[in-house]
């Protein structure tokens, strides 16, 4: 199925947003996850099916004035 | 020192982490200022790059209290949102609340900003507000939840100084048990200094350290203004006048002329 992650079109296998992460590399990685502009939190990426056209981002620390 | 949702800062002094040259001069600013906060954000990560684990790694290095940034939300749910996803990365429930109305001065949108600071306060954020020194607003947010108050000195990376003193001196006296930051707009150390003689807790600032020529050593400087003028404040300073008045004592001076 066809998402976006952070912004670019990708194909993803059907799966939850926990699947993704991995898929794309981002293992145990220090990210937080939104999913249509919502806040998913860590502890509910694998029960979060995605769906086609789902717009997932995902965001770590930065720099920040 | 007033303290911060009851955290006493060991000195005045917030320090952002963006625009430094390196990151090892980023680690030299934190080490020689030995500022006490250091703001950090969210950017969206690359799974091939993860450049952001990188910071985290150095960031937890600094040993400094983290406070995460809304930066660049034009919206509350876009502000709230990030939040919440600041909060589950830094583990804090602190969060700097900037929602942003105007482009050419990143003025803060404050009704906005008084809504996200109301939600966020009732999920059990700690808001540090990006405000300006206006005093209904600043009520606003009190009532909103919030225990600290950030107004603005001058527009962001402007360098100008504190723009508006009548509105920070009376602000100041307005709100005497509330700790108060002057946030963004600080181009110099002597400006620091003036914002914590007016009896302001801490000052918040960036792009003056990170953009200088020897960002380490500015840093420095903004530690020692802020010290000066920390404890200036506390030796109460005398009062101006318009006239002069000798500072050598008249009795006992003679008679030459």
């Amino acid at each position: 199925m066809k998402l976006q992650l952070n912004g670019a079109v990708i194909d993803a296998e059907t799966g939850t947003l926990a699947d993704l992460l991995v898929a794309q590399g981002f293992g145990n990685a220090k990210v937080a996850t939104a999913v249509n502009g919502t806040f998913v939190p860590g502890a509910a990426r694998a029960d979060h099916a995605l769906a086609e056209g789902d717009r997932v981002e995902v965001l770590a620390p930065m720099q920040g004035g | 020192m007033r303290d911060f949702y009851g955290v006493a800062l060991t000195n005045g002094l917030m320090l952002g982490t963006a625009q430094y040259p390196s990151p090892a001069i980023l680690a030299d600013a934190f080490r020689r200022s030995a500022a006490s906060v250091a703001t950090v954000s969210l950017r969206r990560e690359s799974g091939r790059d993860r450049a952001g684990q990188d910071f985290w790694q150095l960031i937890k290095g600094l040993g400094v209290h983290l406070l995460p940034n809304t930066a660049g939300c034009h919206s509350v749910k876009e502000a709230v949102t990030t939040a919440h996803m600041a909060r589950e990365v830094f583990d804090t429930n602190w969060i700097k609340l900037e929602v942003i109305g105007e482009e050419d001065t990143l003025q803060p949108d404050v009704f906005g900003l008084v809504e996200a600071a109301r939600i966020l306060t009732q999920d059990g954020f700690q808001v540090f507000p990006y405000t300006t020194e206006d005093l209904v607003v600043a009520d606003r947010l009190l009532q909103a939840g919030c225990e600290v108050l950030m107004p603005w000195g001058a527009p962001i990376g402007s360098g100008m100084g504190l723009n508006n003193l009548y509105g920070l001196r009376t602000m100041r006296a307005h709100f005497p048990d509330v700790p108060l930051v002057i946030d963004a707009g600080l181009g110099l150390p002597s400006q620091a200094a003036q914002a914590m003689e007016l009896g302001f807790d801490a000052v918040l600032l960036n792009t003056a350290v990170a953009r200088a020529g020897d960002p380490a050593a500015m840093a420095e400087a903004f530690a020692t203004a802020v010290r000066a003028g920390q404890l200036a404040a506390q030796a109460d300073p005398m009062e101006p006048r318009d006239m002069a008045a000798p500072s050598t004592p008249v009795i006992g001076k003679a008679f030459l002329s």
